[in-house]
């Protein structure tokens, strides 16, 4: 019986369906990642379906219907905010900011920090050794302060807030990827591309990239909390775009109009906590990924 | 936890596997002991601070425009005002002038005079700095200890109710925004319990003898260093745990327990002080994560220190302030690391043999 022979391309895939499900099933195992996971899943479906939910003109500040810092009722289960507004419907229309800027500004530095650390690896001479001074300069600054002073002196608006967060956080995959680049160019296969004649940029996009992606993953798991904890931080201290709605920005006008001083628990409770679920959430998942794809931590949790 | 300690809880992972600072710049030629050491990094150093200097100006007065409209922003000023101020502000000159000007300023200490204060930004941070240093401190100290003494156990007793409990708590309180955690013991601490006071660092009722101050002072520091400690120690906690990780199952532990050692032993004088030595970098790498952790606690407690007139100063805008605060803070994360890379001389014999 003759088989027919495989396209390169069909075995390429097959391939990586094959490791995809080995790493699923050894993130399966751990409980801490699947509710993480389960966690998440329903905290980006309740901010994907809050338009449904509750109409976005419950936000604003000149119809508020409700009693001014009103604790919770029947018809504001969480109580209202200072003008009268409900305070679900802000944490539940915040979440889709919080998570847009956290996710937006990982893209952008995963992007930057990958592209860095492949290139600083596998080229490496001088410029690999100025790209990783750089990101080691990066990694020593205190990170708020880098973005405070920035927002202080570029406006404050969504897309300032999501490069600033960016440019503090890509160094640490720059790091993570260049080490990890420097393990594979050491392999044969490599050695075998470079032999057959493939150039700098095959031997990046082909051989290295593939290899460095489950990490840059898993790294980029952990980076969307700090981001979204950067971003909360930020607009806290009154430099978020005043025009949207963050659940940084709700604690913002808080801790601005005396909610801790009214013992206003139900202004303050709701987006913290949605905060801290998120940031746990992805922590969870970015741990059972670290788990997964870094061998050093295998059996580490069960 | 504030954002910006990604080295905190993510770092143990990769951080160890990216080579430990000191030991990824060992040069493969022969040894010629601690002064060259020293050198490399201490010039290392400089560049770093220089560029911090040179982004701080950058930042300020590249991308930040004219000062002068800020600092004339509600009155009338007829153009010859403005070219004096100019003058006066050394705004006259060419910028690669200003630029110098600006660097031997601020090496010499004088970081200019603030807007809103009116007074020279050196005095207003030496008034300050103590409340800072007396904050962080504390809780740094208390953190660390906290997280070492809790991650050595919970990572030698992998798996265990203790360790699990522990690693729940830690991860729970880093997630937490260190701001809203600080809200919530005001909240709970000082308004329903009453207990604390809800801010700020001395009563203006307090006898202004050493000891009732001290004491005063104390009462203030209990709910701020209680935050800040909360949201520091996990980072500390998790560092330590997964280096102690990965010493367990060395070959020196094995020996130390077929000589018939006990296990505690075993643990205090063999895998903790081995453990120990990437921990150190570690915990002065991540301490641009403490000096966020300030920033944030001192403004929501109004801590009379650096964090808070930091804080304090973006909507005046005191750009002055900022800027001398972003090059002191930076600078003192560069120093640290410094200070780390030439501890790891000492503490670990391995680099004085690869140079």
């Amino acid at each position: 019986m003759t088989t027919t022979p495989i396209s390169p391309r069909a075995l390429r895939w097959a391939r990586r369906r094959q490791s995809f499900t080995r790493s699923w099933n050894a993130y399966r195992s751990q409980r801490t990642g699947m509710i993480g996971l389960v966690l998440l899943g329903a905290i980006v479906i309740l901010a994907l379906a809050a338009p449904l939910l509750i109409d976005q003109s419950q936000l604003s500040v000149t119809q508020a219907t409700g009693e001014r810092m009103a604790p919770p009722s029947a018809g504001y289960p969480l109580g209202t905010d200072e003008v009268g507004r409900s305070i679900l419907a802000l944490t539940l229309w915040g979440s889709r900011l919080s998570l847009l800027i956290g996710l937006t500004a990982t893209v952008v530095a995963i992007v930057i920090g990958t592209a860095l650390g492949v290139t600083s690896g596998h080229i490496g001479g001088w410029y690999g050794w100025v790209a990783l001074r750089v990101s080691d300069w990066f990694m020593v600054l205190p990170s708020l302060v880098v973005a405070i002073a920035l927002l202080a002196v570029l406006g404050r608006s969504m897309s300032t807030t999501i490069i600033v967060i960016a440019l503090v956080s890509w160094s640490g995959t720059t790091r993570l990827v260049r080490a990890q680049t420097l393990t594979v160019q050491a392999r044969p296969y490599l050695e075998r591309a470079r032999a057959l004649g493939a150039g700098h940029w095959h031997q990046m996009s082909k051989h290295i990239l593939p290899n460095v992606l489950p990490l840059v993953l898993a790294s980029a798991t952990l980076l969307v909390p700090s981001a979204i904890l950067m971003e909360s931080s930020l607009a806290w201290l009154g430099l978020g775009d005043p025009n949207v709605v963050s659940w940084g920005s709700i604690l913002n006008r808080a801790s601005n109009n005396g909610a801790v001083s009214a013992h206003a628990w139900w202004y303050l409770l709701p987006p913290g906590l949605a905060i801290l679920l998120v940031v746990l959430a992805f922590m969870m998942c970015g741990r059972a990924l670290e788990a997964v794809f870094n061998p050093r931590l295998r059996g580490e949790q069960g | 936890m504030t954002d910006g300690m990604p080295s905190g809880t993510t770092e143990p992972a990769d951080g160890a596997s990216t080579e430990a600072p000191s030991a990824g710049r060992s040069e493969r030629r022969g040894s010629s002991g601690f002064g060259r050491y020293l050198l490399k990094h201490v010039g290392g150093a400089a560049v770093s601070l220089l560029l911090v200097l040179f982004s701080s100006f950058f930042i300020f007065r590249l991308i930040a425009g004219d000062p002068i409209d800020q600092l004339t922003k509600e009155r009338p000023v007829t153009p010859e005002q403005r070219e004096a101020m100019r003058a006066e502000l050394g705004l006259d000159k060419p910028l690669w002038a200003q630029f110098v000007d600006y660097i031997t300023g601020t090496l010499s200490g004088d970081l200019g005079s603030s807007f809103q204060f009116r007074r020279p930004i050196f005095d207003l941070i030496v008034e300050r700095l103590p409340a800072t240093l007396l904050l962080s401190g504390t809780g740094m100290v208390l953190a660390v200890l906290l997280g070492f003494w809790i991650g050595t156990r919970s990572g030698w007793r992998q798996g265990s109710r203790f360790d699990k409990g522990h690693v729940a708590t830690g991860l729970l309180l880093y997630s937490a925004p260190t701001f809203w955690l600080g809200m919530i013991v005001i909240l709970v601490f000082a308004r329903y319990l009453g207990l604390f006071p809800v801010n700020g660092m001395r009563s203006p009722d307090t006898p202004p003898e050493f000891w009732p101050q001290a004491v005063d002072i104390g009462y203030h520091l209990v709910l701020p260093v209680l935050t800040y400690t909360a949201v520091v120690y996990a980072g500390y906690l998790m560092i330590m745990r997964s280096s102690l990780l990965d010493e367990i199952g060395s070959d020196y532990l094995t020996t130390a327990r077929a000589k018939g050692l006990r296990d505690d032993e075993v643990r205090t004088k063999h895998a903790v002080p081995n453990a120990l030595l990437p921990t150190v970098t570690l915990v002065f790498l991540a301490l641009g994560g403490v000096v966020n952790g300030s920033i944030v606690t001192e403004t929501v407690f109004s801590w009379p220190g650096l964090g808070s007139l930091f804080v304090q100063s973006i909507f005046y805008p005191d750009r002055p302030v900022l800027q001398a605060l972003f090059v002191l803070f930076s600078s003192s994360t560069i120093l640290a690391v410094l200070g780390a890379e030439i501890l790891y001389w000492f503490i670990d014999p391995r680099i004085r043999r690869s140079g």
